[in-house]
């Protein structure tokens, strides 16, 4: 009887979990037989929360841009693309990525935002010995004590964001600081090291205020940066939280009194949703800008008809220049041989130079920091912009070697002293 | 001694004013809840959404008919209100024979299916939406301190709907017909007045005023998807230390509150979200009712 009844228990759970596996599982095709000249690349990515336009879609399309641009399919190797939302929870990431590797026969997973995802994934991907080329996610962790043979972390991270935003500002006179910044982690520690590269730039921080995640209101803080008098008011917080910091920000017309604002972490697609009026004059740090130069204007010219209106960011780049290396070395090596091991490919990525339109030339260094250099841009008024999308002016470039932390601070335990 | 208090208060004084800004919009959306709970006893979780909707809306009107704020402040409500009578009219008016638990659960899935589809159609970074032109001016010199002209015009639309609001529930004839459907429903339909149809329209009102918020707050505050769900918790707070129904209650506590929350922000701004969630415990131990509540 007990057993009878444990039986039953065990066959309701199971139907209790098979929904949510199917809708799992509905994104992604059929499991292909496992043929050697098949690859199969899983973009792992937020479609439906806050990092949606910074990831979602756009990156999948830039996936399938960097397929065609490798011409692999030339060579014999079919490339297939599946991707999953993975609503910015690491069980729900992982559990994907299980699914993929164990299953599905995925090789390779892209993107992956957040930081917390992130890091779960590079676990896994590690102990299947896969490929994990992660562009959005933001932590130095990566390259740091969770480095791993199998990872290359592509775009950006925060130590690049902090010396670029940081120390670049310095130097075109910007010397005296205030942060608002989100208090938790994340905030905490991009107001730290953002504050020693402007120390270390000879500028000063005159205070700073905490506002709990997701606030409504920002006025009461940016009165209290302005009573301080900084020259530069940092935004040490994302998303929502930074969008309705810049917003009200213009509202009391703080930098039209000549006040400057650098926001920490943003991506062109942000500066769209608030419009020229609310962001323009606003500072902040991105590897790659579509207008930058002939190579990333071609590449955005071939991907943007697959964006149903977006326009690729510096994390979107990154999926396309990042699959499209991956590729090198898969024609390099022979796609048998790819398949059969995450970390020959990772290796003979790191060996090969990288070069595509997005980032220009570079190279992977042993911890799995792809290098290239460090833009930081200040937003165009109205009246500067030529069109949609025209946003951004440069104001000082961090070369390639200086812009990310050097290999020997990040006690990464790949790096032989 | 003296200069150090003068420093805080000078530090102090605009943050009263800011204060009173957000409270515009705490008193607005708790004013709308506290009159549904209040005429239908129904608590409207789907209230964060459709404060979102109304933004949505203006933002709508703006860029696919070129129709500008000052209409949309008129439009958008009445447009929301409109579905606020649908989905009334279709499921909410199914549930009032139910315990409160069921109304509850329907307003808050309901919410979390709207915020879904504007988060599908829309995306979730948010739409830009500017003040109107004749608001956007450079700040207006208080002596103390610079404040937005928009701002300024936020307090003030609060204060005038939310004392119009309170005159016709409270002094009216309609009114009085309206608190007579919710002590006794039978007996006024027996008089010939169409209960169900107040009731909906009631519901409708409700709704409105959470839009005509939404298309408030469009400029001010980022236009997506969850900015609704961001500020219906501190909502629904300001409606139980008013007291739930109570009208007069809970514009006076949306002020009170959104004072008390920005002095907040001066001296310890970690606490600025917890601190009416603090107020809250103290007055549901003290006062079960609420403040201004008929225990």
């Amino acid at each position: 009887m007990t057993q009878d009844r444990r039986s039953l228990l065990k066959t309701a759970a199971a139907a209790a979990l098979l929904p949510g596996l199917g809708a799992g599982l509905a994104a992604m095709p059929r499991p292909a037989r496992a043929q050697p000249t098949t690859l199969k690349i899983g973009v792992l990515n937020d479609q439906s929360g806050v990092y949606r336009e910074v990831s979602g879609p756009t990156s999948t399309a830039c996936v399938r841009q960097a397929i065609q641009d490798s011409g692999i399919a030339a060579k014999g190797v079919t490339v297939e693309v599946v991707q999953a939302d993975h609503q910015n929870k690491a069980d729900v990431g992982s559990t994907i990525v299980r699914q993929w590797i164990d299953r599905d026969g995925v090789d390779v997973i892209v993107d992956v935002p957040n930081s917390a995802v992130a890091l779960a994934v590079n676990g896994i991907v590690r102990e299947k010995n896969k490929v994990y080329l992660n562009s959005t996610g933001g932590t130095t962790e990566l390259t740091g004590r969770q480095c791993s043979p199998n990872t290359v972390h592509w775009t950006y991270d925060t130590y690049m964001l902090a010396r670029s935003t940081g120390g670049a500002m310095v130097k075109t006179g910007a010397d005296s600081w205030f942060f608002i910044t989100a208090d938790y982690a994340f905030g905490h520690d991009l107001e730290r090291n953002t504050t020693g590269f402007i120390q270390a730039a000879g500028g000063k921080v005159l205070g700073s205020v905490r506002h709990p995640l997701q606030s409504t209101d920002f006025s009461s803080y940016l009165l209290q940066a302005q009573q301080s008098r900084a020259k530069v008011i940092g935004l040490a917080n994302a998303g929502t939280d930074t969008i309705n910091s810049v917003k009200q920000a213009a509202e009391f017309g703080v930098t039209r009194r000549g006040t400057k604002i650098a926001v920490l972490l943003m991506f062109i697609n942000d500066v769209h949703s608030l419009g020229l009026k609310a962001a323009q004059g606003l500072v902040c740090t991105e590897s790659f800008y579509w207008d930058l130069n002939d190579r990333t204007r071609a590449f955005t010219e071939r991907v943007r008809g697959s964006l149903a209106g977006n326009y690729p960011a510096m994390s979107h780049a990154g999926c396309y220049a990042s699959v499209l290396h991956y590729l090198k070395a898969v024609a390099d090596m022979g796609a048998p041989a790819a398949k059969a091991s995450g970390t020959d490919v990772v290796a003979r990525m790191k060996a090969m130079p990288t070069d595509d339109d997005a980032f220009g030339k570079g190279r992977i260094r042993e911890d799995g920091r792809k290098l290239h250099p460090a833009y930081l841009f200040e937003v165009k008024t109205p009246e500067e912009s030529r069109g949609p999308w025209d946003y951004y002016k440069l104001l000082q470039t961090t070369e390639a070697e200086e812009a990310f932390r050097p290999l020997a601070e990040g006690s990464c335990p790949l790096v032989r002293s | 001694m003296f200069e150090d208090l003068l420093f805080q208060l000078e530090l102090g004084l605009p943050q009263v004013v800011l204060g009173l800004v957000n409270g515009a919009f705490y008193a607005l959306l708790s004013l709308g809840l506290a009159v549904i709970f209040g005429m239908l006893n129904v608590i409207n979780f789907a209230h964060g959404a459709q404060f979102m909707m109304g933004a949505f809306v203006a933002w709508m009107l703006l860029n696919w008919f070129g129709i500008g704020y000052w209409p949309a402040l008129i439009l958008s409500p009445l447009i929301v209100g409109a579905f606020g009578v649908l989905l009334e009219k279709t499921m909410i008016s199914r549930l009032y024979k139910l315990d409160h638990l069921y109304g509850l659960l329907l307003t808050f899935g309901l919410a979390l299916i709207i915020e879904g589809i504007f988060r599908n159609e829309f995306g979730s970074s948010g739409l830009p939406y500017s003040p109107p032109a004749s608001l956007a001016g450079p700040p207006v010199d208080l002596g103390f301190m610079f404040l937005p002209k928009y701002r300024l015009w936020v307090v003030a639309a609060a204060l005038v709907l939310s004392l119009a609001t309170w005159l016709v529930i409270e002094k009216t004839r309609l009114g009085a017909y309206l608190r007579a459907a919710t002590e006794n429903a039978a007996l006024v339909q027996a008089f010939g007045v169409n209960v169900p149809r107040m009731v909906t329209l009631t519901y409708a009102a409700g709704v409105a005023l959470a839009a005509f918020a939404g298309v408030l707050a469009a400029p001010i505050y980022s236009v997506n998807p969850q900015m609704g769900s961001n500020l219906i918790i501190v909502v629904f707070a300001v409606v139980v230390i008013g007291g739930m129904g109570s009208i007069l209650g809970s514009v006076l506590t949306g002020f009170g509150l959104g004072l008390v929350e920005g002095l907040t922000k001066v001296f310890y701004p970690e606490a600025s979200s917890t601190v009416i969630f603090v107020i809250m415990a103290i007055v549901l131990l003290a006062r079960p009712a609420g403040l201004f509540g008929r225990a």
